[in-house]
C-alpha cells in the first residue's frame, strides 16, 4: 500500500490481531465495554476531523449521537429492520442533519460556533421527549432493544459478535476516514484551519468543504450512536445529555488533535477513567476529566498521540 | 388577558435574572472577546457557599455579602491562574480550558455538597407586596436588585477613575499599558466583576429552581441568548436581550408548552448568529485580512 510504511504496517496488523483475539480471553461484560470503546472510537474520529482537523469547535456532538442511536432503534422497534441495516441509515440520516446543521454555522466561527452547538447539546434531549415525537421515541422511558444473536456456526456469545461486527465497522470507517484525510480533501481541510483566506485564495471552496466535513464528522457520530445503541440494548434521552458531547470533546483532546490514532487513545480514556475514578465519588470522573483537559492544554496539548510521537521519535535516535 | 400580564411579569422577573448573567458574560466578553462558558457554573459554586453560610447560622444579607466577595476573589484568581497563562493560545484551547472549568466547578459541588435538591430561601416575604395579585414578592424584589446592580455597574463604568481604566484595557490595551494602566489586572478585575454579578443572579435564580449542581445549565443557556439578542458586546443590550428572552420563555411556555423552553434558547441562538450576528445593539464587527 502506497503511503504507509512497513513498519506502521506490521504494528497495524499485530494491533488487529490483538483486537481479533481479545473477546476470546475475557468475559462477557468486558467484551460489551471494548465494543463501546470501538463505538466511541468512531465518534472521537468524526469530531476528530471536524474539530482537530478542520478547526469547527463543536460541543453538541452529542445530539447526532442521539440521533443515530435513535434512527437505529426506531427503525428496529417500529419498522422491524434487521439491526445491520440500520447502520448505514442512521449514518445517512446523521450526515444530512450534520450538513443542515453546517450551512447555518457556515457564518459561525470559533466562539459562535462552540457556542451554538452547545445549545444544540443542552437541547437535544428536550427535543427527543417532546410529545410529537413520542410516538416513536417512547418519550421519556425511551425504547428497549432486542440484543441481536451472532450467525449460527460461529459458537460465538451474543457480545462476542457484537464486538467483532462492531470491529468491522471501526476497519472500514478508520480506512475511509484515513484515505479522506491524507488526500486533497483532508489538506483542504487543515489548510481551512489554519489559513481561511490563503486557502479560499487557493481555490478551495471553504464554505462546500467547512458543511461538507460538518456532515462527514455528523455521519461517523451517528454510526457510532448506532453501534453504542445496539450495543447497550437502550436508548433514553437523558443518555444524550451535554455531558455526553463535553465527553466527546474530552475524549479527541486527551487522544490528540487532528490525530487519527488519537481516536483510539481518546476512546479507551472515556470509557475506562470513568469506571475507575466512579470508585472514589460519583462525581469524581468529571473531576478527574476536567484535571485531565486542563493538565493537557497546558503541558501536551497534542495528546496521548503526540506524546506517542514524541516518544517514538526519541526512541528512534 | 389577565394571565398574559401576569406571564409577562413573571417574565420580567426571570428575564432580571438572565440579564444579570448576560451582563457577566458581556463583561468577559467586553475586556478578552472570550465567552465564559463556566460563568453558570461558577454562579452555581458560588449559591453553594451561601447556603452553606446559611445552614452555619449567617444571616441572610451577611451571607449574600460575604458570598458576592468571596465570589470576586474567586473570579479574580481565576483569570491569574487558570485563564492567564492560555491567553493568547488558539481559541480551540480557551475553549476547553473554559469546558474544563465547567466540569470541575460541577463535580466538585456535587462531591462536596451532594446531588440531592436543596432549598434555597428568598430574602423577600412570602406575601406578594403593595397588595398586588400579579407577581411575588420574591419576583419583585429579585428584578429591583438586579436593576440596582445595573445601576451600580453603570456609575462605577462611567464615573470612577478605575472603571474608565478597565474601559480603556478593554478597547485598546496596548495604549492602556503606555499611559500606565495595569492591563492584566484589569482583566482580571473584570473577571472578578463578573464572577461576583454571576453570584447575585445565583442567589435570585435558586429560591425559584432549587439549589443543586445543574441548576445553571438553562439559565446559561438564556444568558447566552440574551446576551446575543441584545448585542455581545454592548451590557445595556444584553440587559434588555435577558429581559427579552425572560418574557419569550415564560409566554411561549404558557401558550405552546413547557417542554421545549431550552430549545426555544436555541432556536433563539441560531436565529440571531445567523441572521444578525452583532444582535440588536452590538458593534458590527469587520475583519482585516
Amino acid at each position: 500500500m502506497a503511503g504507509i510504511e512497513r513498519r506502521k504496517l506490521i504494528a497495524l496488523a499485530i494491533a488487529f490481531a490483538l483486537a481479533c483475539a481479545l473477546p476470546f480471553f475475557i468475559g462477557n461484560y468486558r467484551v460489551f465495554q471494548f465494543t463501546l470503546v470501538l463505538a466511541y472510537a468512531i465518534a472521537l474520529l468524526g469530531l476528530n476531523m471536524l474539530t482537530g482537523y478542520n478547526g469547527q469547535i463543536s460541543l453538541g456532538h452529542g445530539a447526532f449521537y442521539a440521533i443515530g442511536a435513535y434512527t437505529a432503534a426506531i427503525l428496529m422497534d417500529k419498522a422491524g429492520m434487521p439491526y445491520w441495516m440500520t447502520i448505514p441509515i442512521a449514518g445517512a440520516v446523521c450526515m444530512v442533519a450534520g450538513f443542515l446543521f453546517g450551512l447555518p454555522a457556515l457564518r459561525l466561527e470559533g466562539l459562535y460556533l462552540a457556542l451554538a452547538t452547545f445549545a444544540l447539546g443542552v437541547a437535544m434531549p428536550q427535543i427527543l421527549k417532546h410529545k410529537s415525537l413520542e410516538h416513536w421515541t417512547g418519550g421519556v422511558q425511551g425504547i428497549v432493544i432486542v440484543k441481536p444473536d451472532a450467525p449460527e456456526g460461529l459458537g460465538l456469545s451474543q457480545d462476542q459478535w457484537l464486538y467483532f461486527f462492531t470491529l468491522a465497522w471501526v476497519v472500514v470507517m478508520f480506512f475511509v476516514g484515513w484515505n479522506l484525510l491524507r488526500g486533497r480533501i483532508g489538506r483542504a481541510m487543515v489548510a481551512i484551519r489554519d489559513q481561511p483566506v490563503a486557502a479560499q485564495a487557493m481555490g478551495v471552496n471553504t464554505s462546500l468543504v467547512k458543511s461538507l466535513t460538518f456532515g462527514v464528522s455528523a455521519l461517523y457520530t451517528g454510526v457510532a450512536g448506532a453501534l453504542g445503541s445496539i450495543a447497550i440494548q437502550f436508548v433514553a434521552p437523558d443518555s444524550f445529555n451535554i455531558f455526553l458531547s463535553i465527553t466527546l470533546v474530552v475524549g479527541v483532546v486527551i487522544g490528540g488533535l487532528a490525530s487519527i490514532s488519537g481516536a483510539i487513545y481518546g476512546a479507551f480514556f472515556i470509557q475506562f477513567i470513568p469506571n475507575v475514578a466512579d470508585q472514589i465519588s460519583k462525581a469524581a470522573p468529571w473531576a478527574i476529566y476536567g484535571i485531565f483537559l486542563l493538565a493537557f492544554m497546558y503541558a501536551m496539548p497534542t495528546g496521548v498521540a503526540g506524546f506517542v510521537r514524541i516518544l517514538r521519535a526519541r526512541l528512534r535516535r | 388577558m389577565e394571565q398574559l400580564t401576569h406571564q409577562i411579569l413573571s417574565g420580567l422577573a426571570t428575564g432580571g435574572i438572565y440579564a444579570s448573567l448576560a451582563l457577566a458574560l458581556v463583561m468577559i466578553y467586553q475586556a478578552t472577546h472570550l465567552v465564559n462558558f463556566a460563568q453558570g457554573e461558577m454562579a452555581m459554586f458560588a449559591t453553594y457557599l451561601a447556603w452553606a453560610l446559611l445552614q452555619a447560622g449567617v444571616p441572610y444579607w451577611g451571607a449574600f455579602a460575604i458570598t458576592v466577595a468571596s465570589a470576586f476573589v474567586l473570579g479574580v484568581v481565576i483569570e491569574r491562574v487558570i485563564i492567564r497563562p492560555v491567553e493568547d493560545s488558539p481559541i480551540l484551547v480557551i475553549v476547553i480550558v473554559f469546558i474544563a472549568l465547567l466540569v470541575i466547578f460541577n463535580s466538585v459541588a456535587g462531591w462536596i455538597f451532594s446531588y440531592t435538591i436543596k432549598p434555597f430561601p428568598s430574602p423577600f416575604p412570602a406575601q406578594p407586596l403593595f397588595g398586588n395579585s400579579y407577581v411575588s414578592s420574591h419576583e419583585l424584589g429579585s428584578t429591583a436588585i438586579t436593576l440596582v446592580v445595573l445601576l451600580l455597574l453603570f456609575v462605577f463604568f462611567r464615573f470612577t477613575p478605575l472603571g474608565l481604566a478597565m474601559r480603556a484595557a478593554a478597547q485598546n490595551p496596548v495604549s492602556s499599558r503606555l499611559v500606565g494602566i495595569r492591563v492584566g489586572w484589569m482583566l482580571a478585575l473584570g473577571w472578578g466583576l463578573a464572577a461576583a454579578i454571576g453570584a447575585v443572579a445565583g442567589m435570585m435564580v435558586a429560591p425559584t429552581v432549587f439549589l443543586e449542581p445543574n441548576m445553571m445549565g438553562g439559565v446559561l443557556l438564556y444568558a447566552f441568548a440574551g446576551a446575543l439578542l441584545g448585542g455581545i458586546d454592548s451590557p445595556g443590550g444584553a440587559v434588555l436581550g435577558g429581559f427579552i428572552v425572560g418574557v419569550l420563555e415564560n409566554v411561549v411556555g404558557a401558550y405552546v408548552g413547557t417542554e421545549l423552553k431550552l430549545t426555544l434558547a436555541l432556536v433563539v441562538i441560531v436565529g440571531v448568529l445567523v441572521v444578525r450576528p452583532s444582535g440588536m445593539f452590538g458593534r458590527v464587527n469587520v475583519v482585516r485580512v
